[in-house]
């Protein structure tokens, strides 16, 4: 017996450790499954590896990670020291334009976020009558990749930010381009990102413009896949897709790519392969967000700014609409059904009046006869002519008959009739003027 | 009849490393391993504690020792993935103990053997973790990919010519 464990002692010590490890993998394996459904929220969307690990195994990989990423960190901030003074005191080219044309960028930016904010406003109140409930990123943690997982089959990136900043597990990583991963494990002073190319990363996603929910998982080869849709002519190449929220790990709306490809899964027919390229450049980040909490309503700043763009937004369609209502006769005007010209109109009465009256062909406001003075040849270079009055009187310049041809005594008309502006309207017979018009329709808006 | 070695007396000698460097070397192997990527995405095709634990398998020519330090630095691999601990450690811990076995029969000195044993124990690392992902943790979608292990051991080996040469100048003769 002595003989066999001297003779046979190599291959005896590797099958030992070989043991060993397959023991412990075993117990690995079972232990999230166990927890899984209670400490991931979306744990449906993800397999075993995507959920924390057990508390001797987190212990485990926090010793190795306490280990490796100090080295990490100060690798990388000397780097950084170093790549920062290379970049501002050595390569300075360019700097004087870039930073010109980011101002012109900064000043068109600010005036598209007030439009946005003015917009994201109404969205919140269409978004209440349909009681959706969105969750908004409320505060937010930047952190700095220090490192990555060394694996080609194991995507994962390390953070400088750990529990002692507020990070947990499970919470959403983004950049301003889009979705990044989640943040899968969590030490004092580091975090684990689990990226969304990673197999056994999740998301709940859908497509922008067709408006399907599916599911979006990472491949062995590092792309983005949908693959528990059927074929669907509707979904096309370009399509952005964007988070649902349904993962209750993501916050709804936060890009996350557009289609690159559609094909047929080989492995799980009849289902399709969709890959989606990432908005963000999964190989090449920096740094990144951690959203450590959300809510339904905005944070306070933005909620700010979206309040003082919507009174904005608000004054501006009073003045607008005094404007109209003190000046009728430059309301906008209508387009009959038939093409034949346009009237101007006030509501409903508006289109009755374009309906019944020879008024109904004024001129577009482009045209030449509509102007009065102006240079020849220039359009819309001259002042506008006077439109006729919704409301005429016997003020009115030519509602009352010439004096010639009044008879002494005679019964005053309760109509008066409405001239024609223009001499060529008065051509044109109310049937061909939109006598076919409802007073419901609307009116089209004049350019 | 006396028996006949295939290898020489200078083959078989047995070379050994100061601790700092037997401790060092895998650590430093794993730290750029892990950083270099951030920077240079392609480097994730490397596997420089691969390398290492080649190297230290075929210097000691001890397969124990060998098996040793590759589950040492497999596990301290998987301690920076998402996997279970023991992937790369049980893939490692058997390379280790091939390399040391092969180090009796083949001259580690010579570079053609060199890149011949990197490239050879690369695939056969893959295929082990193949066989691990799909029979020990059932992840039926982990696929081989032939071309990319490919480059991955044809990398793996130009890059261990100078790493062997660099780790050669802290052998010891035992």
């Amino acid at each position: 017996m002595e003989s066999f464990f001297a003779r046979f002692k190599n291959p005896l010590a590797l099958i030992a450790i070989v043991l060993l490890q397959v023991i412990a993998l075993a117990m690995q394996v079972q232990r999230p499954a166990k927890d899984a459904d209670a400490l991931s929220p979306s744990g449906a969307a993800e397999s075993e590896e995507a959920a924390p690990d057990g508390h001797n195994v987190s212990l485990l990989r926090r010793w190795t990670v306490t280990a490796i990423t100090p080295l990490e960190t100060a690798l990388q901030s000397s780097s950084a020291r170093v790549r920062g003074a290379w970049d501002d005191y050595v390569d300075l080219r360019h700097t004087r334009q870039q930073n010109a044309a980011l101002k012109d960028e900064v000043a068109r930016l600010r005036e598209e976020e007030a439009s946005f904010a003015a917009d994201a406003a109404q969205g919140r109140r269409l978004q209440k009558l349909l009681a959706f409930r969105e969750q908004y990123a409320l505060t937010n943690v930047a952190a700095e990749v220090i490192g990555t997982s060394g694996s080609d089959r194991s995507h994962v990136l390390y953070l400088n930010k750990g529990s002692d900043d507020g990070l947990k597990p499970d919470q959403p990583v983004i950049t301003p381009d889009g979705v990044v991963g989640k943040i899968r494990d969590v030490f004092p002073h580091t975090s684990q990102l689990l990226l969304i190319n990673d197999p056994s990363s999740g998301a709940g996603v859908v497509l922008a413009t067709t408006r399907i929910r599916c599911i979006l998982r990472g491949t062995e080869t590092g792309q983005v896949q949908i693959n528990d849709l059927t074929p669907d002519s509707r979904i096309k190449v370009g399509e952005p897709v964007i988070t649902s929220g349904g993962d209750l790990v993501f916050p709804r709306g936060l890009p996350v790519g557009t289609v690159q490809s559609i094909a047929l899964d080989p492995l799980h027919q009849p289902y399709t392969a969709i890959t989606v390229k990432p908005a963000v450049d999964l190989n090449r980040l920096e740094e990144v967000l951690v959203i450590t909490a959300t809510s339904s309503t905005l944070p306070a700043a933005a909620a700010q700014d979206a309040a003082a763009a919507e009174a904005t937004a608000q004054a501006n369609q009073r003045a607008a609409d005094l404007v109209a209502e003190k000046l009728p006769s430059l309301q906008p005007a209508v387009t009959p059904a038939n093409g034949a010209g346009t009237a101007p109109v006030a509501g409903a009465s508006g289109a009755k009046a374009a309906a019944g009256s020879p008024t109904a062909t004024a001129p577009p406001p482009d045209d030449p006869e509509s102007q009065v003075g102006g240079l020849p040849g220039i359009p819309n270079s001259g002042l506008p002519r006077s439109k006729p009055a919704l409301h005429p009187d016997r003020f009115s310049p030519g509602a009352a008959p010439p004096a010639a041809d009044m008879t002494p005594g005679a019964v005053a008309q309760s109509q008066n009739p409405v001239p024609s502006h223009n001499p060529a309207q008065d051509q044109n017979p109310p049937a061909q003027t939109g006598a076919g018009q409802q007073p419901d329709q609307q009116p089209d808006q004049q350019p | 009849m006396a028996e006949r070695s295939y290898t020489s007396r200078e083959e078989l000698d047995q070379y050994g490393f100061h601790p700092g460097v037997t401790v060092m070397a895998p650590m430093v192997c794993i730290l750029l391993q892990a950083m270099l990527p951030r920077t240079l995405p392609w480097l994730l095709h490397l596997d420089l504690p691969l390398i290492a634990t080649i190297f230290f398998a075929v210097s000691r020519r001890s397969p124990i020792a060998g098996a040793v330090t590759g589950t040492l630095i497999g596990l301290f691999q998987d301690g920076l993935t998402n996997h279970p601990f023991g992937v790369d450690g049980i893939a490692k811990g058997i390379i280790g103990y091939v390399a040391a076995s092969l180090g009796f029969a083949v001259d580690i000195d010579n570079v053609i053997n060199r890149v011949a044993l990197v490239f050879t124990l690369s695939l056969f690392q893959s295929g082990l973790l193949y066989l691990i992902a799909h029979w020990l943790l059932g992840q039926a979608s982990y696929r081989l990919l032939p071309v990319q292990e490919l480059i991955s051991a044809a990398a793996n080996s130009v890059v261990a010519i100078p790493v062997f040469y660099v780790l050669d100048r802290f052998r010891i003769r035992d």
